[in-house]
């Protein structure tokens, strides 16, 4: 029964691939000199360039954490390429302008980008090696005062917007990745939903790592003014290399008063092969700012590749009455080690926080729920309910539960319930007994599973995700 | 019931099978001819579970020795599921809880499978609905059962009669019912057996793994067979399973002991 388990899992990475594009790639190695390039190839305003090197020389002072339940060889920062700029780079202003290679690309991957964005009504915003070559559906959201495009294009178009709010709800010097980032960031996502606007459609953006040994530094900053709402969605598939690739992303979110900002993740980057070579590196940095009265920030996230994630999007409510919410499921197999969660941090009177984690665990992989809940004095009445439960595939994998409660205020409430269960023989012979086969039985249970996180997802994108775990668990139960 | 021209439907000779490698079934012959229902009744240990789930295929068990003849043809060579899709059913002793899963779901996927294989029609969830909701009047049970996850937070009651509720829907041609009795109170007793009754007919066969006699006093055996250490010590009719309830098992421990002379 294990050898049929094992088969489930041990499904080989469908998306591997590369597209021969010719990249514009910057010398191995960081220094000043390589931040000033960057800042140059981009045309940058001086204040990015101080904030680059600002974050620089925080970073140099700091030390890779070695606090995450995930082992790996150190990484050599000197070795990694940090600017790769895909030919040609002019703006496009339609489909049709793009590297019909690239579009092949998406073909191969079940992402027609424009048929998607047409169906689903799903404005893109392709990320392809840190530079944005397309975005649609701009001028629709331009008509309701919506700004959506690369940051890099903010930075020029909306300079005191980004300036503003760039580096606010996670500081140039928050921690080591984020430092990084902060200095060698290339592109990535602005959104800006104005006063009282309800942005029309979810938005979207599919990223992809393509050139080997290119680090991806990506920084999304979204903000919804007072009574604005968004939902943005963000899904992720990278080709196949031996190599590791470091992928340090920030994204911050700041929702204002009674704004609304929903943020969900579909991840399935190269996890490595069944042997644990290879594989994203994936140390991000996610935080969203509930910052007025009655705002509310929702992640949600399926995890299902990267060799090593390092990821906890977390809520600060410093408003009064905000909401914060984390919907995860965490998918594990092979020698893939993640370490993921959330931090909700109650800052103002009546904040409300809610964490549903489901981790699935399989393989030789190692699984670990690592979340904060901190209660802050002022934060009266605050209230929290965390769910965290663990799901094993077979006998060699593990699964870690590593919960954080700080309560400075009597009043508040904070419950914190976990489970671990197994998908053992018993169950699939339960529905062998039935008449159902054991891969149809897996999908069943781990979708029954995570339920309560898939049913936070917009429905195409809980679609998606159900069948990505369908083929990421395939072969490794039986 | 015994009819004289009903066929074989199950054969077993000379089973054997071990779990982790020690030896819990060491030659188990039993005939069962559609129409009938076998009680198989034994002490803990004596190894009536492990023959259910051996005749299912269970993964943790392995067949050592002997033969089963299912319609004629050779059941040990058939996957769990393949064998459930021939018609072998059975009913769990324990079932299994599948948290996040509608009952409703489970059932359809079970039922819609067994329609593949007669290459009849699936039933979509609304045609389902009709369909299953007749069939949980026999149990007597309410609608929102079909709404909740399989057997998640269910009763061992309700267990036992979702349990037979898929009996009624895959209409097994063998069914098995492992301890369906335990675990039940008196009234829920009453309407599993009355279920149960109901779905006998001359075309399948029904056998029963229990431990008490109480069972049989709503469901009536043609066959009884008392387990002990891995035999079949003991097979007699209905008569026998009353000796039982009066006289323990021992004495049949005992006398087969004199007749072997151990």
């Amino acid at each position: 029964m294990s050898a049929v388990l094992q088969n489930l899992v041990n499904q080989p990475y469908k998306h591997g691939f590369v597209t021969e594009i010719e990249s514009d790639v910057a010398p191995k190695g960081l220094n000043e000199d390589i931040i000033r390039l960057i800042s140059t190839k981009k045309n940058e305003p001086e204040w990015l360039l101080d904030f680059r090197l600002k974050a620089y020389e925080q970073w140099l002072k700091m030390e890779e954490p070695k606090w995450p339940n995930v082992r790996y060889p150190a990484i050599d920062f000197q070795a990694i390429s940090y600017y790769a700029a895909p030919k040609p780079k002019q703006k496009l202003n339609s489909m049709d302008e793009v590297d019909p290679e690239l579009l092949r690309t998406f073909e191969k991957l079940g992402v027609p980008m424009h048929e998607r964005a047409a169906l689903a009504g799903v404005a893109v915003d392709v990320i392809f090696d840190s530079v944005s070559v397309a975005t649609t559906y701009k001028q629709k959201l331009a008509e309701v005062g919506i700004i959506f495009c690369s940051i890099s294009e903010a930075v020029h178009a909306h300079p005191d917007l980004v300036k503003q709010y760039l580096g606010t709800v996670v500081p140039v010097g928050d921690n080591y990745y984020a430092a990084l980032n902060s200095a060698v960031f290339t592109d990535g996502t602005f959104c800006f939903i104005p006063k009282g606007v309800q942005c029309p459609m979810d938005l979207s953006t599919y990223f992809r790592i393509n050139t080997e040994e290119s680090g991806q530094f990506e920084r999304t900053l979204i903000i919804a003014e007072e009574g604005a709402s968004v939902s943005y969605l963000e899904g992720c598939t990278a080709p196949k290399f031996d190599t590791n690739q470091l992928h340090a992303a920030v994204v911050e979110l700041v929702a204002l008063d009674n704004a609304d900002i929903k943020y969900s993740t579909v991840q399935n980057w190269y996890a490595g092969d069944e042997n644990g070579l290879g594989g994203i590196y994936n140390f991000v940095t996610k935080r969203g700012l509930a910052k007025g009265i009655n705002s509310r920030i929702s992640w949600t996230q399926v995890e299902t590749g990267s060799a090593i994630t390092w990821k906890y999007p977390s809520c600060v409510l410093q408003g009064e009455n905000s909401v914060g919410e984390f919907y995860s499921v965490a998918v594990t197999n092979n020698y893939q080690q993640a370490d993921t969660g959330t931090k909700m941090v109650h800052i103002g009177k009546n904040t409300r926080s809610t964490i549903v984690s489901k981790g699935i665990s399989a393989g030789h992989s190692n699984n670990s729920y690592r979340g904060l809940v901190r209660i802050a004095p002022t934060a009266a009445g605050a209230r929290n309910y965390s769910q965290c439960d663990s799901m094993l595939i077979g006998d060699k994998c593990g699964a870690h539960t590593f919960p954080y409660i700080q309560v400075r205020n009597n009043s508040a409430k904070v419950e914190h319930e976990a489970s671990t269960s197994k998908i053992g023989e018993d169950q699939l012979f339960y529905f062998a007994q039935r008449g159902i086969g054991n891969e149809e039985a897996v999908s069943m249970i781990i979708n029954g599973f995570c339920k309560d996180v898939f049913q936070q997802l917009p429905m195409e994108f809980a679609v998606e995700a159900t069948k990505l775990l369908g083929f990421k668990l395939e072969g490794s139960v039986g | 019931m015994i009819y004289h021209d009903s066929k074989v439907l199950l054969e077993v000779r000379g089973l054997r099978a071990t779990v982790n490698g020690i030896e819990i079934l060491k030659g188990i012959d039993l005939t069962v001819r559609s129409g009938e229902v076998h009680a198989i009744m034994g002490t803990n240990g004596s190894g009536k579970s492990t023959l259910a789930k051996v005749l299912a295929g269970h993964g943790a068990y392995e067949v050592t020795g002997g033969s089963v003849l299912f319609q004629g043809s050779n059941l040990l060579e058939l996957a769990p599921e393949e064998r459930a899709r021939a018609g072998v059913f059975l009913a769990f002793q324990y079932p299994i809880e599948i948290p996040g899963v509608a009952n409703s779901h489970f059932l359809r996927l079970a039922y819609n499978t067994l329609q593949a294989q007669r290459g009849e029609d699936e039933f979509d969830p609304l045609e389902f609905e009709d369909f299953v909701r007749e069939k949980m009047k026999l149990l007597e049970m309410n609608p929102d059962f079909l709404d909740r996850g399989v057997n998640e937070g269910f009763s061992g009651g309700e267990k036992k009669r979702n349990e037979i509720l898929q009996m009624a829907l895959l209409e097994p041609k063998l069914a098995i019912l492992d301890e369906t009795d335990s675990g039940l109170d008196i009234d829920a007793l009453r309407i599993v057996t009355k279920g149960v009754n109901q779905l006998a007919s001359k075309d399948n066969a029904i056998v029963l793994v229990t431990h008490y006699q109480r069972m049989l006093n709503y469901i009536e055996p043609d066959f009884v067979h008392v387990m002990r250490a891995g035999r079949i010590i003991k097979t007699g009719g209905k008569e026998l399973a009353l000796d039982l309830e009066m006289r323990g098992y021992d004495w049949i421990g005992a006398e087969h002991r004199a007749a072997v002379g151990a």
